[in-house]
């Protein structure tokens, strides 16, 4: 019995002490949970893709301390994003939760986190409650509120005199936030408007509601849909012969995920359609430039927004980590540091606003066809100039 | 009432119910003639989508690529009848539900190796992404050609089941399984070509409509519940059951979807009626399935002399 | 004494799993390998489910597809009175077993007039229902689901924030779920039930209204589900309709047959494998799917009777 005590007292012994000294290591730890199984692994795929190239270009280091970068598939489920950020907290022992596409699932893990005092990162998803009510001293963006890039979208609706709208986004957080984006800041009639089924299951078929919109006699129509279903979507838009009855007006919908898909498809249609964003891949200057180019050469394509914004994450952290010699216990010596915004992104200078959301420019953008021939966006002009989002003002903060 | 819109609607629920019942077919016959529960249908959907879209970019040419696809969904069939299928037709449901839903995760695992996860699009012949104009009603080309087929797989389907040899198995199987194989008949390659009879009809449904929204992974698991709908609501083993109630199964999803939310804004705030409509519609099919399993159960069209 | 031994066998193995769990936070902690606790809270919240749903096909013969949605009535049943900042714990268990129970009444009085296939398609539509319902419920937050801010309360004593405790709570209901199961399967009733499973004449003859008795196990089954559903919604503080969508119904069905359809402790077997099988091959690969799949359909061809079945094989032969 003797014996059994003591061998169980070193094994937990041993077990203890190999737990710190993994804990002490001179890494930087980054958890990043994303959608890496299901159709909507594609974007996922691109946002570790620019983590890596982020990595890769700050030489594994942020100042002296070796990043560890840990990547979680959240397989488009609340429940799993949750477990999986649960075990990058108390497991893994992370510093920094980022990554994030889908805003249901930062809702749910979103508590686990911050509770255990770790600093998360959206990398994508902008739900209004974290911007607002729910908003929290260690979350911080690297995108952009739900609502911000509609709202440039209705702006530049006003500015060419469109008069009626259809609005079609499918019926979740972000779908919804893009809505009322876009009703808050157009001034015309909205004719109709259809919130479609989302989720693993998602419905791509929208030929019940095109004829609607179509049939509502709309001189425009507005669409927000992410991923695989902004390429379907753009197809029907073509097949149903809308294009040039019902001008386009899209966000978040034809990225450098859709846009191959479309050529491909000789869906010469997306040419020429506009777009608002806070990001387009020829934004001038030498960030942007190094992470496009890098990115092309590595991978030989187009990074996405989702892409720009993750590779923006890492340079956060690092900036972080930096401003405070390594000493990743020294909270309130990063937080510091990230509010002040002053790390090299690929958007160029932008400032953060009270949630931590950024305040930054929106661009007009339109499909062009690049020297090589290949379809991608470029600027038209500016939008919104160091815009901040209207839930800023519930932030208790 | 805008004429033109409503016909507009039930063109685009006959295409809708029209690729439900390529889907529906094969897997009422299993069911019925097998007993078998083929969860797993949908990834035959999906197989054919992304046969059809690799095809395509290969010959570059969508026909031929259909019907090597076709073909091809055909293979794996009878490929995943021997090796796994056939040990279960002595197993209970449970059994069955249990093993085709590993087979769906393999075949979504198998696919994002192969193929990655970005799906894949099909490219159209020009002929065929337009639209046709008659009067004032605009429809699109390929949805048309997704109605005529499904009508002409239909008309086969039936000649093949009530004028030929195979179809007089398939029918008495249906209504009486022990009483085809006590007449000697090779019942196992009678199932056999069924099942992959069945695939291939699915994989034709799931290579027509890729070419609309595209080739993707998982695409067979939402549509597959609907397909069983169809399949209970027309009853089990029966094709003309699996018809009707498939057009009418597309009918109500696409007029729901259509006309619902007006409705629904009748009495309730405009905000609510848009989130509320679609959940709405799609609530409508169950509803109506589980009517008919309460009232009737053994569907609208039984097979004859079944149960 | 050839035919205890095996038997037995299991019995050791049973007894060592409510002991591990027991003690399952020391030794969590002192590995500090807290994740550990919530995987294991998980199992357990799961295996409450899945030991009602065993209630139902296993003793019982109905495969239920639908058995996901007690899970999602029972957590909403935290999450919407949370949202109007009622935090009363025993309001929540109340709610969500009177509202399972009204449920599980009212649609099984419906399903049990069907059999066998169309047994699983009506319980499939009716909780595709109810998961259409809250996807429509904007009010509730929709498809996108609710943050639950604070957990139930029960009591100064009894603080639900803390895992340790959530988990010892989780422990002591399934604990009660066992017991409770145990003595209705041995009493008269589970008698019936099982009775009926393999030969519903008979018992029809022998004077027992097979169809009351299925319904009364139906309803118990749904309300202990919605009683884990309270639990799945704690432990996650968020609840969506994704929760209880047909998948999940498939999973907990997966995880009875894993364990071992119709034995007691068969399902919290089935659970805590289907559980750590998830959590590990996902760590290795992102294809573990594949990998998944295959054991499952191994399982089903050449391993009959689940992990029970396993620990007593040569009592079968």
């Amino acid at each position: 019995m003797n014996t059994l005590k003591k061998l169980l007292t070193g094994f937990v012994w041993a077990c203890a002490t190999l737990g710190y000294t993994v804990a002490s290591a001179d890494s930087v730890k980054i958890g990043f949970v994303t959608t890496l199984t299901t159709p909507a692994g594609v974007i996922g795929q691109d946002m570790v893709d620019a983590v890596n190239l982020a990595i890769e270009d700050i030489g594994g280091k942020m100042g002296d301390l070796d990043v560890e970068l840990m990547v979680e598939d959240d397989g488009f489920k609340p429940e799993i994003g949750k477990q999986k950020t649960d075990k990058l907290v108390k497991q893994d022992d992370v510093d920094f939760v980022a990554g994030f596409i889908w805003s249901h699932v930062l809702l749910a893990s979103q508590k686990s986190a911050l509770d255990a005092g770790k600093f998360l990162i959206s990398s994508n998803a902008g739900p209004s409650q974290l911007a607002g009510e729910l908003c929290h001293e260690n979350f911080f963006s690297t995108s952009w509120q739900n609502d911000q890039t509609p709202m440039a979208m209705g702006e530049v609706l006003n500015q060419q005199g469109v008069k009626s709208l259809y609005i079609m986004a499918p019926n979740y957080a972000a779908g919804k936030n893009m809505v009322a984006g876009v009703e808050r800041t157009f001034q015309g009639k909205v004719l109709g408007k259809d919130m479609t089924k989302w989720g693993a299951d998602a419905q791509l078929d929208f030929s019940a509601e095109l004829a609607k919109a179509k049939a509502s006699g709309a001189e425009g129509i507005f669409v927000f849909y992410p991923g695989k279903a902004g390429g379907a979507f753009i197809k029907q838009y073509q097949q149903a012969g809308l294009q040039g009855q019902i001008p386009l007006y899209s966000v978040f919908t034809v990225d450098s995920i859709a846009l191959p898909k479309l050529q491909e498809a000789n869906m010469e249609g997306v040419l020429g359609s506009r777009m608002t964003q806070f990001w387009v891949p020829d934004l001038d200057n030498p960030q942007n430039k190094k992470f496009v180019s890098g990115f092309k050469k590595k991978y030989g394509r187009y990074p996405s927004f989702y892409a720009a914004q993750s590779y923006d994450t890492i340079f956060l952290i690092k900036r972080a980590v930096e401003a405070v010699n390594g000493n990743l216990d020294d909270k309130d010596g990063m937080r510091a540091a990230m509010m002040k915004a002053d790390f090299p992104s690929v958007r160029g200078k932008f400032t953060y606003g009270n949630n931590h959301m950024p305040i930054q420019n929106f661009y007009l953008r339109e499909v062009v066809k690049d020297e090589d021939g290949v379809w991608t966006t470029k600027t038209v002009s500016t939008v919104y100039e160091n815009h901040q989002d209207t839930y800023a003002q519930d932030c208790k903060m | 009432m805008d004429w033109n819109l409503l016909l507009t609607q039930f063109l685009n629920g006959l295409q809708l119910g029209l690729l439900l019942f390529l889907l529906a077919s094969g897997l009422t016959l299993i069911f019925g003639i097998m007993d078998f529960i083929n969860l797993a249908h949908g990834s035959f959907y999906m197989v054919g989508a992304y046969f059809c879209a690799t095809l395509t970019l290969l010959t570059g040419s969508f026909v031929l690529a259909l019907l090597m696809s076709v073909a091809g969904v055909f293979v794996v069939g009878l490929v995943i009848e021997a090796s796994i299928v056939r040990r279960l037709y002595q197993h209970d449901h449970l059994d069955q539900v249990l093993v085709t839903f590993g087979l769906i995760l393999c075949f979504d695992t198998l696919v994002h190796l192969i193929w990655g996860p970005e799906g894949m699009a099909i490219p159209l012949p020009r002929l065929l992404d337009g639209q046709i104009t008659v009067g004032s009603l605009v429809f699109p080309t390929y949805r048309v050609i997704i109605i005529v087929s499904g009508l002409l797989v239909a008309i086969g389907l039936y000649v093949l089941v009530m004028k030929t040899r195979l179809g007089m198995l398939i029918r008495a199987g249906a209504s009486n399984r022990v009483m085809v194989s006590a007449l000697g008949v090779n019942i196992n390659r009678l199932f056999m070509i069924v099942f992959a009879l069945g695939a291939a009809l699915a994989g034709l449904s799931g290579l027509l409509i890729a070419p609309i929204t595209e080739a993707s992974i998982g695409m067979g698991n939402e549509i597959i519940i609907l397909a069983f709908v169809v399949v209970i609501v027309g009853g089990i083993g029966s094709i003309k059951g699996a018809f009707f109630s498939a057009v009418l199964i597309g009918l109500i999803d696409t007029m729901g979807r259509s006309y619902l939310d007006d409705f629904l804004k009748l009495f309730m705030s405009i905000q609510n009626a848009e989130t509320a409509a679609p959940a709405l519609s799609a609530m409508l099919i169950y509803i109506l399935m589980a009517v008919i399993l309460a009232v009737r159960p053994q569907g609208l069209f039984p097979p004859a002399g079944a149960r | 004494m050839k035919d205890y031994l095996p038997s037995t066998l299991s019995g050791i193995a049973y007894t060592g799993v409510i002991i591990l769990l027991a003690v399952m936070p020391v030794i969590t902690s002192a590995l500090g390998q807290g994740f550990y606790l919530d995987i294991f809270s998980r199992i357990m919240i799961l295996s409450i489910a899945a030991l009602s749903l065993n209630l139902l096909i296993g003793y019982g013969g109905m495969i239920s597809l639908g058995h996901a949605a007690f899970l999602g009535i029972g957590a909403y049943c935290v999450g919407i009175p949370v949202y109007y900042e009622i935090y009363n714990g025993w309001i929540h268990l109340g709610l969500a077993i009177v509202a399972s129970g009204i449920f599980a009444l009212v649609t099984g009085a419906i399903s049990l007039r069907t059999k066998g296939v169309y047994f699983i398609m009506i319980t499939l539509a009716f909780a595709q229902m109810v998961y259409f319902t809250f996807v429509s419920l904007e009010e509730y937050g929709g498809d996108d689901g609710l943050v639950i801010v604070l957990r139930s309360e029960f009591g100064n004593w009894l603080d639900l924030e803390s895992a340790v405790v959530l988990y010892y709570v989780i422990f002591f209901v399934l604990l009660l779920t066992l017991f409770f199961i145990n003595k209705l399967v041995k009493a008269r009733f589970g008698r019936v039930i099982v009775g009926s499973k393999y030969n519903e004449r008979r018992m029809q003859s022998l004077g027992f209204d097979t169809y009351r008795y299925r319904l009364v196990c139906y309803v118990i089954s749904g309300i202990l589900c919605g009683i884990a559903g309270v639990f799945l919604g704690n432990f996650t503080s968020f609840i969506s309709p994704e929760m209880m969508g047909w998948t999940r119904s498939g999973e907990l069905i997966f995880m009875v047959v894993f364990g071992g359809t119709g034995t007691l402790f068969g399902p919290i077997m089935g659970a805590g494998i289907f559980i750590l099988l998830e959590e590990w091959l996902s760590a290795i690969t992102i294809y573990w799917q594949l990998i998944f799949g295959a054991i499952l359909i191994a399982v089903v061809l050449f391993g009959r009777g689940g992990i029970h079945g396993l620990l007593t094989r040569s009592k079968r032969r």
